[in-house]
């Protein structure tokens, strides 16, 4: 059972065989990967995808069929464990009779976003997390436990804080705790970087290197953590909000060199900006453009700092 | 853009509108808020101008990636008439490549009339039916069929702790689950009545 057979006569029985697999309880990044890539294919598959992950999604209703009110949304909430396990041996025992209230075990589900994405994803408890571009996570939440897992890109965390079930997030190998907090968040191809806007948030290196840490992080502090090293610095408070500019779908440079701002666009977009001088990459540039204005940011290059700007293919080559 | 404010469906999942790039997460809130709901109706409208049942999961799937295709470059002002706009021009390819043109289909379609994108009634009766059509979508499903979906769904049980429960293999609880899935979009969204025994 290799998975997916792509031959399959019917769009619609692949969708379900995507779907069934992402529920399945055993679903890696890889998988993740494949389902976009089978999504991306063309609009058919994702219309017969999200058609059946949106009838499936309020399938989870059926546990409010046989609840005494009318109102089932407002008392889905926990019951007892006992009561509950009682409930799941009445509908094991009796099939077909559907009586219980809430899931037992906690459900991990997989979000993500392709380029230029941005998702929210809210949690029963009213706890918000914004996925960034390209961006895949997953969360697992119920009554007793929520644990995050940022397998790639950037996500901002606002945490309702509940101090016997503190939020854990692991990613890249390192453990944040919330202490009633926002933060941010992002992770790169050889560093992670938290950056803490409001409360507090624990933060500790799983790293089977000698040093391994416990820092708790206040507001203002940025901890950049590489495979070996790890600094916490203060940042100030309007770099930091520049920073989750995405989250109105914005990037705002300060004084950002242009290599770096090439770099940022290039998370958002399929086009992708190539300074080819070190030198030009090295220039200072202020600006807010929207994530998806690469080529806008092009255009002002070229017309303000009198840049040659040069598209071939999916690229868009500066130079001097 | 009208909308300031986000949607959230019912997986707490939202979608933020933006200024002018429809993304991929804005297509699919779309979609689901909006078209299908319509399911039903189009099934009918469907059925009663092609006579060929079989096709029209086919017509279904068609007419969704041309709607999603739009709909990822703009967002259509009222998703109804844009909806029923696509079928009807589908419907009249379909007549004209099998060269026959039934006179009462060309009728209907001429005059079809489609009426504004309010708050329809069949977005209201979605959501006020839920239950009911899940229910109905369950008892539908053949009992050891039913009993994967109820382990899965309800339960929450992964395909493994299914599998050693029932006494089966993991791939026949990925096909139940697979099926269960289909059938009860079907009768969320397509109330095609049919569909539970054909095949």
């Amino acid at each position: 059972m290799s998975g997916i057979d792509s031959k399959r006569s019917s769009i619609n029985e692949a969708a379900s065989a995507w779907l069934e697999r992402a529920h399945s309880g055993n679903w890696t990044e890889q998988n993740q990967a494949e389902l976009e890539a089978w999504l991306t294919e063309s609009s058919a598959h994702r219309a017969a995808y999200w058609r059946l992950e949106d009838a499936w999604s309020h399938a989870s209703r059926l546990s409010a069929l046989r609840a005494p009110s009318p109102q089932p949304a407002a008392r889905r909430r926990f019951l007892p464990i006992l009561a509950r396990t009682a409930a799941v041996i009445a509908v094991c025992s009796a099939l077909g009779v559907i009586g219980t209230k809430y899931l037992l075990s906690p459900e991990t589900r997989a979000y993500a976003t392709g380029l230029g994405g941005h998702k929210t994803v809210t949690l029963p408890d009213g706890s918000r997390i914004e996925l960034n571009t390209n961006t895949v996570l997953r969360v697992a939440a119920n009554a007793d436990k929520r644990t995050v897992w940022l397998d790639k890109g950037e996500a901002y965390f606002q945490i309702k804080h509940d101090a016997a079930h503190p939020l854990v997030v692991f990613a890249a190998g390192h453990r944040i705790t919330d202490l009633g907090t926002k933060f941010l968040i992002r992770q790169d191809e050889d560093r992670i970087e938290i950056a803490l806007m409001e409360g507090r948030a624990r933060l500790d290196t799983d790293s089977a290197s000698a040093r391994a840490r416990s820092t708790v992080l206040t507001p203002g502090d940025v901890a950049i953590a590489t495979a070996d090293t790890m600094s916490v610095t203060q940042r100030p408070a309007q770099k930091l909000a520049n920073e989750l500019g995405w989250r109105q779908g914005q990037l705002v440079f300060t004084e950002t060199t242009l290599g770096d701002a090439a770099s940022e666009f290039n998370r958002y977009n399929a086009t992708k900006l190539m300074v080819s001088d070190p030198a030009i990459a090295r220039m200072k540039i202020n600006g807010t453009f929207p994530t998806s204005g690469a080529e806008m940011f092009a255009r002002v290059a070229q017309h303000i700092l009198q840049l040659q700007v040069v598209r071939r293919g999916d690229e868009v080559v500066i130079s001097r | 853009m009208t909308e300031k404010a986000p949607e959230t469906d019912f997986d707490g999942v939202e979608s933020r509108r933006a200024e002018k790039v429809v993304t991929s997460s804005q297509a699919k809130a779309w979609f689901v808020r909006e078209v299908l709901p319509l399911e039903a109706m189009l099934t009918r409208f469907l059925a009663r101008n092609w006579r060929n049942k079989v096709d029209l999961e086919d017509f279904r799937q068609e007419i969704y990636a041309q709607v999603l295709d739009a709909a990822e470059t703009k967002i259509p002002d009222r998703a109804k008439p844009f909806v029923f706009s696509v079928a009807r021009n589908l419907l009249v390819d379909r007549f004209r490549k099998e060269h026959v043109v039934p006179i009462e289909a060309v009728a209907e379609l001429d005059t079809l009339n489609v009426p504004a994108d309010e708050p329809g009634p069949e977005r209201t009766a979605v959501a006020r039916d839920l239950l009911r059509r899940l229910q109905s979508g369950i008892e539908r499903l053949p009992p050891r069929c039913r009993e994967a979906v109820v382990l899965k769904r309800i339960e929450g049980l992964s395909r493994r702790e299914i599998a050693e429960r029932m006494g089966i293999a993991e791939q026949t609880v990925s096909d139940y689950i697979a099926y269960g899935m289909r059938i009860l979009a079907d009768v969320l969204y397509g109330e095609s009545p049919e569909l539970g025994s054909g095949a």
